[in-house]
């Protein structure tokens, strides 16, 4: 490994945001990210990854998939981002790769469209990375609330759900917060009772 | 200094750049941070070898400006997989420092702990 243990070596942690397309994820990330989102694109090919020789697979297909991504320097050596998941949920290769080593997930959710979050929801319970759930208000209207929203989802008690504008700043890093301490909480709990 | 408009985004080009690779020498997550080395600084000045992909990426990165691979590829309009081709091969070359995040895996570990609550006092203090 190329680690140069030196004294103030810094350290990254990021955080996924997923939900529909329109969802407001990219916005969720840009009122907080001290940089203008930037976009990485990651290139799939139908013959598979991991294929080191390309010429020998003839009229192979390319997908590309685009990522948005913001960053917040939490201290001079540690810096967190914040990854917003590829619009559509089919491209689950490019997903194990945001979710490795992730403190966990915000789903943003549309409350009047509902389902776009399920696929995510069900992603992240495979991988047991822990997430909560963002009801984001547009134009300041929540239609449901967080307990008709939870019903919906069928999802575990524990998982916070709470509202936010992914517009505005203080709200976005109340998100982020809220889900750092129930990760922080789960964490303590499981370390006391190993399961 | 590197051209600001070179590299492009063209598919054909960056594919060229790894000679066709598109496996890493190591392994390097998306938000692995990247930090220009003393050797990969003084590579940069005598104009270096390696090409200006090299050479841009040690600008980048150069002066306690750490930047993500993800970074990286975005900034440099490169696939994810080629940038982490080019920097892989920068590293070991030496030219470059790759910082692993700290890994949460282990929830009785007390270093993702920690980490977790630095995070939490940072976001507080935003």
């Amino acid at each position: 490994m190329s680690h140069r243990p030196a004294a103030g070596r810094v350290t990254s942690a990021k955080i996924v945001i997923a939900g529909g397309f329109g969802v407001g994820k990219t916005t969720l990330v840009g009122s907080v990210s001290e940089i203008t989102p930037l976009t990485t694109e990651a290139i799939m090919t139908s013959a598979g990854v991991g294929v080191d020789d390309n010429r020998q697979v003839p009229g192979k297909m390319t997908t590309t998939v685009a990522m948005d991504f913001g960053r917040i320097s939490i201290d001079r050596d540690l810096i967190l981002y914040l990854f917003g998941t590829p619009g559509q949920t089919r491209f689950w290769f490019m997903w194990d790769e945001l979710v490795r080593g992730a403190i966990g997930a915000v789903v943003m959710v549309d409350t009047r469209r509902l389902a776009d979050c399920f696929a995510a929801i069900d992603f992240f319970e495979h991988r047991r990375l822990p997430y909560l759930v963002a009801i984001n208000c547009f134009d300041g209207m929540q239609y449901h609330n967080a307990q008709d929203v939870r019903d919906a989802l069928a999802i575990a008690n524990d998982v916070p759900v709470v509202s936010c504008d992914a517009r505005n700043r203080e709200s976005t890093k109340n998100v982020l917060i809220s889900l750092v301490e129930y990760v922080l909480t789960m964490r303590r709990s499981r370390a006391v009772a190993p399961a | 200094m590197p051209e600001r408009d070179e590299p492009t985004g063209a598919l054909v080009r960056p594919y060229a750049v790894t000679r066709g690779r598109t496996r890493p020498k190591l392994e390097i997550a998306l938000e692995a941070l990247v930090e220009t080395t003393v050797r990969g600084r003084s590579g940069m000045i005598r104009g270096g070898q390696g090409g200006s992909e090299h050479q841009y990426i040690a600008a980048m990165c150069d002066g306690g400006r750490v930047q993500s691979l993800a970074e990286i590829a975005a900034r440099m309009q490169l696939p994810l997989g080629v940038a982490r081709v080019i920097v892989a091969d920068m590293a070991s070359d030496g030219l470059v420092a790759v910082y692993e995040p700290t890994s949460l895996d282990d929830e009785t570990d007390a270093v993702g702990t920690e980490l977790l609550e630095r995070v939490l006092s940072g976001l507080r203090r935003l």
